[in-house]
């Protein structure tokens, strides 16, 4: 098992003929099982077409009629990524992982009152993780996503992080003292978005192939204290927890549209104390989140 | 992006927020021209800087003579303006906002923002205008009202009345402030705005409502479709570092310390950072390369460091994903050439190709220090420095 996707998923990228999509679109094709997964691509210019033998559709909707593909990859420039995202969640897809980097932050908070207001008239939901995000990954099974693969193991440890080189920094921590990784997911840098810390772990707790979970964090918003907080009373795994930005002056935007210090309940040092009073293992050095997991284990 | 007070006065009075009359000045005879043409008996000089605090630092100053604006144009222009948020240095004065005075009777604060647990527009107002709204939110949190609205539905009538009559404004002045906070609200909306602040909002002695200052930070991924906004952009407030990095698609900030850092990826910069400071060390600066760094890139980003003259000494550390290690090295002893650089390098790459890196490195005869885990790189750029 695994969490949200696995071998026998089929997605549908949007974006696939664009530089970026093609690109990553045949590393996750190599991956695992990517040949049978990755199913379909959506280009309305390009509909009728194939490229790397995936067909290309007109729509999300008609992709996923043909194909049966449940879960999407986006892939499309910010102007047009929100309005993406809204066509697989009109096309009742189960998740939508939107990696674009840079999207306006308006068009996030109108695509997600949209979803939720679908929801609440009785629609389908549809999960979002990202956007800016390096996408998920279920080692030897799936990747989709623009993490690098070769560094994966498949094992009991859950992943889950706001930046994409520390996931991969964190997972090749673990796979070097031989600890595999259930799941890995990168929920992204953007400060509207859709899967968050606790959905995550929630999906970790209930997750019986998963063991114990790396949770890391950045400076800027409430969501690694609503995490912590969450855990506190329902996780029944270990957990290790890792906070970038002890360093990062309040004001300043550190790279991710998100990690910005704005009230001051959300710097990696009050963070670290709420995951800390809430039963995580804290580490502020980030060479030490593996071990410190395995000596939880 | 942040714009100045007198360019966010003339949004919000796009949207119906009405603001003083005042005029933009970049010398001290066009202030007093500007006064003159105002007329009345009382001017306010304000020095236009992006940082808040403005006052407390010797910033505006209250005129009561068409002298005086003279003189506190003549003080305040070309100054060296140092408020908590510019850092001791200060920020030097180039412009001058010259506005009539106000008649004050009560000031209220106001803002717009995006909350980021809702997924709304949080709209938030104070009874206790003028001040650090941080530390009202600190110490008496009960004086700030927030409603969050859904950006299908946009700013209700209702919420705004509620807002209005919830900090005390008189019954008379409500439909006034409703007004206000309905132009806030579709300014911030219509610009991509990420913070639009209003403090003090003001009562005026005949039952006016009017925005006394303005604060803008505008989302910086929207800057494609506002040019209007864009146009605002003054590079005079901006580090030319920071800017200089921006055109080479870098993002760097620069700090206090004296080991420079080029890292790739936001949340691994942040956490090089803090493990410098872990071992004992502090960061010049953060410095992510993106994940395509080319050595066109990595070359920049050296010398951009470079320019800062504290930094003693450079970590590296990328990790490899798509980006391979071998190329970051050939980019790595491109960029130390070129620079002809004379600190101590500790670099440290893990992932693809990870061994052809060091390889390079290694066979380049460059005096490269070689780390294996982002604490060993630490420890050794921490002792190299010292």
């Amino acid at each position: 098992m695994s969490i949200l996707i696995n071998k026998n998923t089929r997605v549908i990228t949007q974006g696939i003929t664009g530089k970026t999509g093609q690109f990553h679109t045949e590393k996750c094709q190599e991956y695992a099982n990517g040949k049978y997964c990755f199913a379909a691509g959506v280009n309305p210019k390009k509909a009728g077409e194939s490229i790397f033998e995936i067909p290309i559709y007109g729509t999300v909707r008609e992709a996923t009629a043909q194909t049966g593909a449940t879960v999407s990859v986006i892939y499309v420039p910010p102007p047009g990524a929100a309005a993406a995202i809204w066509e697989a969640v009109e096309a009742d897809l189960d998740l939508v992982i939107c990696i674009t980097e840079g999207i306006p932050v308006r068009d996030m908070l109108e695509v997600r009152s949209r979803m939720k207001a679908k929801v609440a008239a009785g629609g389908k939901e549809t999960l979002l993780l990202g956007p800016n995000c390096p996408g998920l990954i279920t080692p030897d099974e799936i990747k989709i996503g623009i993490m690098p693969g070769h560094i994966h193991r498949k094992g009991r440890i859950g992943v889950v992080s706001r930046s994409g080189t520390l996931t991969y920094e964190s997972v090749a921590q673990l796979t070097e003292i031989g600890l595999g990784q259930s799941s890995a997911v990168g929920i992204g840098g953007d400060p509207i978005n859709g899967l968050k810390h606790r959905d995550v772990m929630e999906l970790f707790n209930d997750d019986p192939d998963t063991d114990a979970v790396i949770m890391i964090g950045e400076i800027g918003g409430p969501d690694e204290a609503d995490a912590a907080l969450w855990c506190k009373t329902h996780m029944k795994k270990p957990v290790v927890g890792f906070i970038a930005g002890v360093t990062a002056p309040a004001g300043k935007r550190m790279g991710h549209a998100g990690a910005l210090i704005s009230g001051g309940a959300d710097t990696a040092d009050a963070k670290l104390a709420i995951m800390e009073e809430c039963g995580f293992k804290v580490t502020r050095n980030p060479s030490e989140m593996a071990k410190l997991l395995k000596s939880l284990l | 992006m942040k714009i100045h007070e007198y360019q966010g006065k003339e949004l919000l009075k796009r949207f119906g927020v009405v603001v003083p009359r005042g005029f933009f000045c970049q010398s001290v005879d066009d202030a007093v021209k500007a006064a003159q043409a105002l007329g009345g008996k009382v001017w306010v000089v304000k020095a236009q800087i992006h940082a808040g605090g403005r006052g407390k630092g010797g910033g505006v100053k209250v005129a009561k003579s068409l002298d005086e604006v003279r003189q506190y144009a003549q003080q305040i222009l070309g100054m060296q303006l140092v408020t908590h948020q510019t850092g001791p240095e200060g920020q030097k004065v180039r412009r001058l906002l010259i506005e009539e005075g106000a008649d004050i009777r009560k000031e209220y604060y106001v803002a717009v923002l995006t909350d980021r647990r809702t997924q709304k527009v949080a709209v938030m107002a104070s009874s206790e205008g003028g001040m650090d709204i941080e530390e009202v939110a600190h110490s008496t949190p009960e004086k700030i009202i927030t409603v969050f609205v859904d950006p299908a539905d946009g700013l209700s009538d209702a919420q705004a009345t509620g807002l209005a009559s919830g900090i005390g404004i008189p019954a008379a002045s409500q439909a006034k402030a409703v007004t206000a906070l309905k132009g806030l609200y579709a300014c911030y909306m219509e610009t991509d705005a990420a913070l639009a602040e209003i403090n003090p909002l003001i009562l005026e002695g005949n039952g006016d409502i009017k925005a006394l200052d303005a604060k803008f930070n505008f989302d910086d991924n929207a800057l494609y479709r506002i040019p209007e906004i864009f146009a605002f952009r003054d590079l005079d407030e901006e580090d030319p570092n920071e800017i200089e990095a921006s055109k080479f698609g870098l993002a760097y900030i620069s700090l206090d310390g004296n080991i420079g850092c080029l890292v790739n990826g936001a949340g691994l910069a942040m956490a090089t950072m803090d493990v410098i400071k872990l071992f004992g060390g502090e960061p010049a600066n953060f410095l992510d390369v993106g994940g395509g760094a080319t050595t066109e890139k990595v070359t920049e980003a050296f010398k951009i460091m470079l320019k800062n003259t504290n930094v003693k000494g450079i970590l590296v550390n990328i990790f490899g994903g798509i980006m391979k290690c071998d190329t970051i090295a050939n980019g790595v002893i491109a960029a130390v050439r070129e620079t002809h650089l004379n600190v101590p390098l500790v670099v440290r790459m893990k992932g693809t190709n990870e061994e052809l890196g060091t390889k390079l490195l290694k066979e380049s005869g460059l005096p490269i220090i070689s780390a294996d885990t982002m604490a060993d790189a630490a420890a050794k750029i921490v002792a190299a420095v010292q």
